[in-house]
């Protein structure tokens, strides 16, 4: 079994994406994602940089809406679905650092 | 089984809108079929049994006045849980949304219901629509009701088995690596991806923004081009969506396909399990005796499509799964501060299937792999379509298996993500390329397992891949024989 | 030892361009966060409005529910185009990426901005002074929402208890103008951010409202000695949100880093928060920590291709900038510098009534001085304040029919009532002794004082202010001084 990625880069990409894992956890994803990483070396062998990238099949541009007010959510929908909220707001615990 | 049951959306709409049935009493037997068989298959994870009624009586009501509420005034209709409506519940088979109700409808909503359509509920689907076996549902499978020990593909599996069991004669699914046509395919209905951009993604939950596509499931080609008719178009509300008109698809049924220039794509073939080739063979003699050109051709790029999807679906997903962060909506684990929220509430809320995908598509956009993985595959992309083009330049249209497999026994692959991902790649490079595909239910295997036959079109063709569609369907074994279990239900219902 | 976190104070530092100690100069880029002014946000159609009560201008989109998608707001995109005009920068062909990270402010948990390939690259802004800033590129990008943090000491984000948030400005449309590391002092980012916002209100980009987050600006700052060509480690502060916050954290922020290197120690590349009250910047967090936003492109979005046709249209929208109106008016009064008063008369609110006045023909100078002091005092004017009656009212200074003690009281009497000049001047009893009654006001005033006439009669021209100012007095200052000269010298000439 190769190990594209190890169950330390798994810990890593798991703090990217706000998700905790066990270490058991970490060592099976690392194995799982491994072998979908090694099937990936076809393309990965490829030479092809000059290539063009396709992002939008079909090739769409320059696509905008007017700038005319269109009515949205009341507050009390907005906030209908929320855990908690307060004063007309989202209420969360507390931050702890500054955005970067 | 009923009458009312068995007939398609095409003739209900008529009916209905002919006063020979109430779209009351057709509703109200869907509604009673979902309640009967939902405990057996878990189709549904919302029914909503008083929004239907009352939707029904609406369009009772706009007939009794000489009204006329739409192309398919009365037609029970159930929508993948990933698509929002007002009203109900929309969980993607996920704890983490679990109660969300959205405060908003979905384009396709909208459309459905502007024409009279009855949404009857919610189908269960793979968690986000990340699976092919309906199993990562945090609500427990779906079964496959031709085969109650078997999974009804994925991730639309709700949908597939629903519109298979006669519950509703349409639904909604999504596609973004076959999910629409794989369940289709395994359940022995018709399911179609339309071109990316056909119809609007504007309230479907996003899995892979760059791939999904909504489309139909119905027993009937022609209840297809029908509700496809209905949902397409171009709408403001989605940036990607597409603004040409698309050509009438019921008028396809009856056309000839001579002269028809058709291609069986080699690669498809090659890992695919023998009854299942030898369907397609026999698709392609049919549509030989047909007048249609059948040839085989190569298409050696799409034998990188798994690769490339695999890793730009996760890609778009990481991203698109962020907001599930337990401010706004949903579930919240709370913890001493968001930080902690967050990760809390992700780790709770996710299954393993979403959190692997997460991680992957993380990786694969994280600093030092971008170029090797994100861009890498989206260059192979291009690769695709334009081996799709060079095919084009040749024939008119594909078909090829849509599933290597027939219906497998539930929990056969759920330890395996890989062998689980090989099922979707015969439908992937169609969504890599954006270009429409169908499955057709065609032939039934040796276990009495159905078997789709998958038609490709170049993008924004439905009318043709409808045209084979209609041409298929006159030599098509038809619908399989329904579990015991499932027969019986129905019978005492 | 010096310590690297000296109280500005302490260092006796004012500002200028060699406020550093001999030998170190400052390298600073400047990042300018500018909200458009558009009448809804950038991918929804939720009313873009300052001060509504939290979370009513919000929806699917801009609250980031599953399901929802950005459509690009046609009038931003044309706002943002016109800013690299106005930038002299390349408007090109351009995509959207997403920028991941997770914050609660972001409702996506991740930014639509643009990457690298932005809508505008590679202008410049030339400063009064002469001075030419590179920028690097003006991109497009959404705002996100307002945190509150309860509790703790004072709002702030430290030992808060609970953090509240308002979506409202979730999505506002931003331009962000990236300037290259060309400024070189304080004074000169002051000047930089003065300039850039008064072309991104003379082109209605921006209201300029830096006191309502409309204008954000973060500066990078490194220091080197003199002579050194590469740049050492930059610091990145926040929270600049005042022309007097920028240069005190700049000349603070460079200070500490020159005393931070004459001490020996090493300038780690940090993100740090300028502390207004206690005059200082504050480490936020180091900035090689996890700081992966893992960009891609916007797939819910198409690309944008400006045709030349488009951008010439917005072009011919740009109107006369800061510095072509600075020019005008510079030659205008034959000088070769900008002083002041063009500052002042060039600004938005000003500017219209210079312009028309000079377009009238009227002097110049008579024309700059009552924009930038008189007007400029009265500011800010009512909409329905008409240019023309500006116009009108130096017209009547410079024939004579006012004097200009006079006009600048009818000037008054216009903005506070709002009513026309002749209306003022009328409500003023300002109306102008006829030449009749000037001239017998002279006539007694020069058989009151004979000596003074003799000698202003025979040639000492110095007197002729000693009559201007008895005819004044005489007149309770209703007399126009020009007429009362003119009369004067020809009575002189008479006799
Ligand atoms: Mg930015
Ligand atoms: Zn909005």
């Amino acid at each position: 079994m190769s190990s594209r990625i190890s169950p330390k880069e798994v810990a890593h990409v798991a703090m990217l994406a706000r998700l905790s894992l066990t270490d058991e956890e970490a060592e099976l994803y690392a194995s799982q994602l491994s072998s979908v990483l090694d099937h990936a070396s076809d393309i990965e062998s490829l030479d092809i940089h000059d290539l063009e990238v396709t992002a939008h099949p079909l090739g769409l541009v320059n696509r905008t809406r007017s700038d005319s007010v269109v009515s949205g959510l009341s507050q009390a929908e907005a906030l209908s679905q929320a855990p908690d909220e307060a004063q007309g707001m989202f209420s969360v615990p507390p931050v702890l650092g500054e955005p970067s | 089984m009923s009458e009312m049951t068995n007939m398609s959306a095409f003739e209900i709409a008529e009916s209905v809108n002919n006063q020979t049935v109430t779209a009351t009493s057709v509703v109200e037997k869907s509604l009673a079929l979902a309640e009967a068989l939902n405990s057996k298959l878990n189709a549904f994870l919302a029914i909503d049994r008083e929004g239907a009624l009352r939707a029904a009586a609406k369009v009772d009501s706009i007939i009794a006045s000489g009204g006329s509420p739409g192309r398919l005034a009365g037609v029970p209709i159930a929508l993948k849980d990933n698509m929002c409506k007002v009203g109900l519940p929309t969980t993607c088979g996920s704890r983490i949304l679990q109660g969300w109700i959205p405060p908003y409808d979905a384009t396709v909503t909208k459309l459905l219901e502007s024409e009279g359509a009855i949404i009857v509920g919610k189908t269960n689907l793979d968690e986000f629509a990340m699976g092919s076996s309906t199993e990562n549902s945090a609500y427990g499978p779906t079964l496959n009701p031709v085969d109650l020990t078997r999974v009804p593909g994925g991730s639309s599996g709700g949908s597939a088995s629903s519109v298979a069991a006669g519950i509703v004669p349409v639904a909604l699914g999504s596609d973004t690596g076959g999910s629409i046509r794989q369940p289709a395919s395994l359940c022995g209905v018709v399911g179609v991806k339309p071109t990316y951009g056909r119809v609007s993604r504007y309230g479907l939950v996003a899995f892979a923004s760059s791939l999904d596509q909504i489309g139909p499931f119905s027993s009937s080609v022609m209840d297809s081009a029908l509700t496809l008719e209905v949902i397409a178009g171009f709408d403001l509300k989605d940036s990607t969506s597409y603004d040409e008109q698309m050509g009438s698809l019921s008028a396809q049924k009856g056309l000839s396909v001579e002269g028809l220039r058709v291609g069986m794509v080699t690669e498809f073939v090659e890992g695919s399990d023998l009854e299942v080739v030898s369907a397609l063979r026999d698709a392609a003699n049919a549509l030989t005796s047909l007048g249609a050109d059948v040839v085989e051709i190569s298409i050696p790029e799409t034998k990188l499509g798994l690769s490339a999807y695999y890793l730009i679906a996760p890609a778009e997903a990481s991203s698109n799964l962020a907001r599930f962060d337990g401010v706004r909506f949903g579930l919240r684990v709370e913890g001493s501060n968001i930080e902690e929220t967050n990760v809390l509430t992700r780790t709770k809320g996710f299954g393993a299937e979403v959190k692997r995908r997460i991680m992957l598509g993380t990786y694969a956009l994280s600093s030092g792999y971008y170029d090797a993985y994100y861009a890498k595959a989206q260059q192979v992309r291009t690769l695709i379509k334009s081996g799709f083009e060079r095919a084009y330049q040749q024939v008119d249209v594909l078909i090829s298996p849509v599933s290597p497999t027939t219906a497998f026994k539930l929990g056969e692959k759920s330890l395996d993500p890989l062998a689980m991902y090989l099922s979707d790649v015969c439908t992937i490079p169609s969504n890599l390329a954006g270009h429409p595909a169908m499955s057709m239910p065609y032939a039934l295997d040796s276990k009495g397992l159905p078997i789709g036959v998958q038609i490709l079109a170049p993008a924004l063709r439905e009318d043709l891949m409808f045209r084979l569609a209609f041409a298929l369907e006159g030599s098509s074994t038809g619908a399989p024989s329904l579990d015991d279990s499932i027969k019986e239900a129905i019978n005492r219902g | 030892m010096a310590n690297a976190e000296t109280d500005l104070k302490d260092l006796g530092v004012r500002g200028e361009s060699d406020f550093l100690p001999d030998g170190w100069e400052l390298v600073c880029g400047l990042e300018v966060h500018t909200e458009l002014k558009t009448k809804t946000k950038l991918f929804c159609g939720c009313a873009n409005v300052f001060g509504a009560q939290a979370n009513t201008n919000v929806c699917p989109t801009c609250l980031g529910l599953p399901g929802s998608l950005p459509v690009l707001n046609e009038r931003a995109l044309e706002i943002a185009a016109m800013i690299g005009l106005a930038l002299s920068a390349k408007v090109q062909a351009s995509i959207f990426h997403r920028k991941n990270y997770f914050y609660p402010d972001m409702p996506k948990d991740f930014q639509i901005s643009q990457y690298d390939i932005p809508l505008n690259a590679d202008g410049y802004l030339i400063l009064p002074s002469g001075k030419r800033i590179g920028i690097e590129r003006a991109h497009v990008e959404e705002d996100t929402g307002k945190i509150t943090h309860l509790g703790g000491a004072s709002g702030r984000i430290h030992g808060a208890e609970r953090a509240l948030i308002d979506y409202n400005r979730s999505g506002v449309p931003l331009v962000e103008i990236v300037s290259r590391p060309d400024i070189a002092s304080p004074e000169e980012a002051r000047e930089y951010v003065s300039e850039l916002r008064s072309t991104l209100v003379a082109i209605g980009a921006s209201d300029g409202k830096m006191e309502e987050g409309s204008l954000r600006v973060d500066a990078n700052v490194s220091v080197r000695p003199i002579g050194e060509t590469p740049f050492r480690t930059r610091c990145e502060i926040k929270n600049l949100n005042s022309l007097r916050s920028l240069v005190r954290a700049i000349t603070f922020e460079a200070h500490r880093q020159v005393a931070a290197y004459l001490a020996g120690e090493k300038v780690t590349q940090q993100t740090r928060h300028w502390d207004e009250s206690a005059g200082r910047t504050v480490a936020l967090r180091n900035k090689e920590e996890a700081e992966d936003y893992r960009y891609f492109p916007e797939p819910d979005l198409v690309p944008l291709r400006p045709s030349e046709e488009w951008i010439e249209g917005l072009r011919s929208q740009l109107g006369e900038l800061p510095k072509e109106r600075r020019a005008r008016l510079v030659e205008s009064l034959g000088l070769t510098d900008t002083n002041d008063q063009i500052e002042t008369a060039i600004s938005v609110e000003l500017y219209p009534f210079a312009r028309s006045a000079l377009a009238a023909g009227l002097d110049p100078k008579i024309t700059v001085a009552r924009c930038a002091n008189e007007l400029a005092s009265l500011a800010p004017l009512d909409e329905s304040f008409e240019i023309s009656w500006f116009v009108e009212l130096l017209r009547m200074e410079t024939n004579g029919e006012v004097s200009a003690t006079q006009a600048k009281s009818i000037l008054a009497e216009v903005a506070k009532n709002l009513i026309s000049p002749k209306a003022a001047q009328e409500r003023l009893g300002f109306s102008q002794l006829t030449d009749d009654q000037l001239t017998k006001t002279i006539n007694e005033a020069i058989l009151q004082n004979p000596k003074e006439w003799e000698r202003f009669r025979t040639g000492e021209a110095q007197l002729q202010g000693f009559f201007v100012g008895k005819i004044m007095k005489a007149t309770s200052g209703k007399a126009d001084g020009k007429a009362v000269v003119r009369i004067l010298l020809a009575t002189a000439e008479q006799r």
